[in-house]
């Protein structure tokens, strides 16, 4: 939910139902986000703008790599589900330096609020003044929370089980600032900077989050022992929030200490809120735990746009055009994307067909450790929604 | 062999808390090895040098530069008491530019994570550890990272030795050059510098992200891990958690003229101290590993099997191991299959 949608709707319901029956705004939720596609939005929520004639337009980036044929896939699937969304597409080439195409990308994202979107790849080789396509994209949205959500899926073997980790990681400054510089040759300075407005930000994001999904625990991770003043802001900030939400416990835990603990007991994390860098190692980790990069989806909220990705924002490069991708983790990307756009009986629909094509072991693409292709996963998703959804296109 | 025979003195710094007991163990165990080593006892603590600058003691600093290297038990970290981390002292009195974690998986002591066998080699001087902070205005924050070329280059040639030295396969730089173009970009260019040099060992490059990922799925794939200092803490940690905390994990902090220090990571739980009920394994561990760099291989090999072999057989273990034995008793079945193996 972008930071808005989370405000006002349960802004909007709460003085209505708090007082008679707390259990009812939340069951109220549920019953009317199941119907709305079928009647007009009554809540105060602004839909994206986009909405035309009762069909959204969504930008799809396909990205490089795995990227393309999985944007393909989720244009198959939504086609064949009937849902009224039509995606815009942006093609972004990594490989040209003028950052031409990555603007016409955002354009186009202001334009419909909403985006899918493939990782574009960054060459390291090529000197600082090209910068990363997918930071710039981020930043210039202000696209401020990473969110990833890693569970343990039936069906999916790991060395761990009973997962469920929340991951709400800051996503525009921190270390991902870009700033450096080379003051005496061979010296390099590489500037963190962490803003007290942003851990604000990022931690109100948390707690409402927290709050929002009947979290009870919020840790705030952070290296505050060593960056006394950075994390030390950081973890202020986190604290100064948590006072304000007597019902969730709040406490901290050391970046290494916390990776120590994921692969020990990854059990005891309920929600985890974090600086730039720190999400980008946690949220790999969790990811690795529950099953890997192809599983995993993730969404980027900004005050006014939300952009959704596979979690860990992996090229795959080496796997390209092989059909043996997981499209597992871009489409339920495009679940969340619908749930964004309150599509939420297409969401429910398509997140369950995919959920029961996971739990097949025959049907694992090869990072599952199995020989599944991605079109025979796609396929039975596919058969899934058909034997259990209301209306489908013939195959 | 004559220089087996010979005996070297090594510089011990027991620590504070379980410290004692613990360094304690391993004289015994390398006694009844007959290793070689002649321990010189010394305390480190912070006192203030002329000058008004934080120092460690002269005696134990004269000690080091005569020995060269060093076995230190867990210290106690002050709180406000006006000095630095004593590990922060010895870091900068020695230069200790590596630190070296191996990781590999104990038989006999269970985690989820089953054939690790990885080293992690982390610059320890520089990177986001520089210290350099300011608030620029009110709310805003900066904290530099620093990277050299000189410290790049340093960590990459000891990795590459390393590698050579203890007959490891390939080498792995951890970046994220495509975010910090600048700063890791300096780094990886030294790595690849160095890798000419070392055209027997494989040289990759993966993002950190992607190692974390690959890590906690599949540990096997990676053998040496070269990278600047806070990546180095988070993953070396992590490969400490793999195979079983830091209870078990070894380390090495390797400085400038020849100085090494070997040490255990571990704190100093001053709750069970003076209560015969420490586990000392990764202190016995780091003093292998230390066995290892002095090149008395043999001895080494030596303890570490009659260690693996007491945790594999599970009859005596210390209560952090699972067991309800005693620090003495474990230390007294490692000796007596020191004795066995003779």
């Amino acid at each position: 939910m972008t930071a808005r949608s989370v405000r006002s709707l349960s802004g909007a319901l709460k003085p209505l139902f708090s007082n008679r029956c707390p259990g009812i705004t939340s069951c109220f939720l549920q019953v009317y986000g199941a119907a709305s596609c079928n009647q007009r939005q009554k809540s105060t929520y602004t839909p994206p703008p986009a909405r035309y004639g009762g069909r959204h337009t969504v930008t799809l980036i396909p990205g490089d790599g795995i990227g393309p044929e999985l944007g393909n896939h989720v244009r198959e699937l939504f086609r064949f589900c009937c849902v009224p969304v039509d995606f815009e597409v942006v093609n972004v080439d990594s490989s040209v330096a003028s950052e031409d195409d990555i603007n016409n990308a955002i354009m186009a994202i202001r334009r419909n609020g909403v985006a899918l979107k493939g990782n574009i790849e960054t060459n390291h080789n090529l000197p600082p003044s090209y910068k990363s396509r997918n930071n710039l994209l981020r930043t210039t949205l202000d696209l401020y929370a990473n969110v990833m959500h890693c569970q343990s899926l039936p069906g999916v073997r790991t060395r761990h089980r009973n997962i469920d980790i929340m991951i709400i990681r800051e996503n525009t400054e921190g270390e991902y600032s870009s700033l450096e510089h080379e003051n005496v040759p061979g010296v390099v300075e590489c500037l963190k900077i962490i803003t007290k407005t942003k851990s604000l930000r990022i931690a109100d994001y948390a707690f409402r989050t927290a709050r929002a999904k009947g979290r009870r625990r919020v840790t705030a991770v952070h290296k505050a022992n060593i960056m006394k003043l950075g994390d030390g802001l950081f973890l202020e900030c986190c604290k100064e929030v948590a006072s304000g939400y007597p019902e969730i416990t709040f406490d901290s835990m050391i970046v290494d200490n916390t990776t120590m603990q994921l692969v020990s007991r990854p059990q005891q994390f309920d929600l985890m809120v974090m600086p730039n860098l720190y999400g980008n190692v946690v949220s790999n980790v969790c990811a690795g735990l529950v099953g890997g990069p192809g599983l995993v989806p993730g969404a980027n909220y900004g005050e006014d746009y939300a952009v959704f990705e596979t979690g860990t924002r992996n090229t795959g490069k080496s796997i390209a055009n092989r059909n043996t991708a997981n499209p597992t983790a871009m489409l339920l990307a495009s679940c969340l994307l619908l749930d964004h756009l309150k599509l939420h009986a297409y969401a429910s629909m398509i997140r369950r067909a995919i959920l029961s094509t996971v739990s097949e072991t025959r049907l694992h693409t090869a990072d599952l450790g199995g020989q599944g292709s991605t079109s025979e996963v796609v396929q039975s998703i596919m058969n899934a929604v058909q034997s259990t959804g209301p209306q489908t296109l013939s195959i | 062999n004559r220089f087996q025979l010979e005996m070297q003195t090594v510089t011990l710094i027991p620590g504070d808390g379980i410290g004692p007991e613990i360094s304690s163990a391993v004289m015994k165990i390398f006694e009844t090895a007959k290793a070689p080593i002649r321990w010189e006892e010394r305390n480190v603590t912070a006192i203030k040098g002329p000058g008004g600058r934080w120092m460690i003691p002269p005696d134990a600093k004269e000690s080091m530069d005569k020995s060269k290297i060093g076995l230190k038990g867990p210290l106690k970290t002050p709180i406000a008491a006006g000095h630095p981390s004593m590990n922060l002292l010895l870091r900068k009195t020695f230069d200790l530019y590596a630190n070296v974690r191996p990781c590999i998986s104990i038989e006999g002591y269970k985690t989820p994570y089953t054939d690790v066998n990885l080293v992690t080699i982390r610059e320890n001087t520089e990177g986001e550890y520089s210290g350099i902070e300011h608030v620029i205005v009110d709310g805003v924050v900066q904290s530099i990272k620093l990277i050299t070329e000189d410290a790049s280059r340093r960590i990459a040639e000891y990795a590459f030795e390393y590698a050579r030295n203890n007959q490891r396969n390939s080498v792995t730089a951890v970046h994220k050059a495509n975010i910090m173009r600048m700063s890791d970009g300096l780094f990886l260019r030294k790595c690849r510098e160095v890798a000419e040099n070392y055209k027997d060992i494989k040289f990759t490059e993966m993002y950190l992200d992607t190692v974390c990922l690959n890590m906690v799925q599949d540990p096997t794939q990676f053998d040496v891990l070269v990278m600047p200092n806070l990546y180095g803490d988070i993953l070396s940690d992590l490969c400490a958690g793999l195979i079983g905390g830091l209870g078990v994990t070894p380390s090495g902090n390797i400085g400038a003229n020849g100085v090494a220090i070997f040490e255990s990571v571990h704190g100093t739980a001053p709750d069970i101290a003076g209560l015969d009920l420490a586990n000392p394994t990764a202190l016995l561990l780091s003093a292998v590993m230390m066995l290892r760099h002095m090149g008395l291989h043999d001895y080494g090999n030596k303890i570490q099997t009659a260690c693996f072999d007491t945790i594999r057989d599970k009859k005596v273990l210390t209560k952090d191991l699972g067991g309800n034995s005693k620090c003495s008793e474990f230390t007294a079945d490692i000796c007596r299959r020191i004795q066995d193996l003779d």
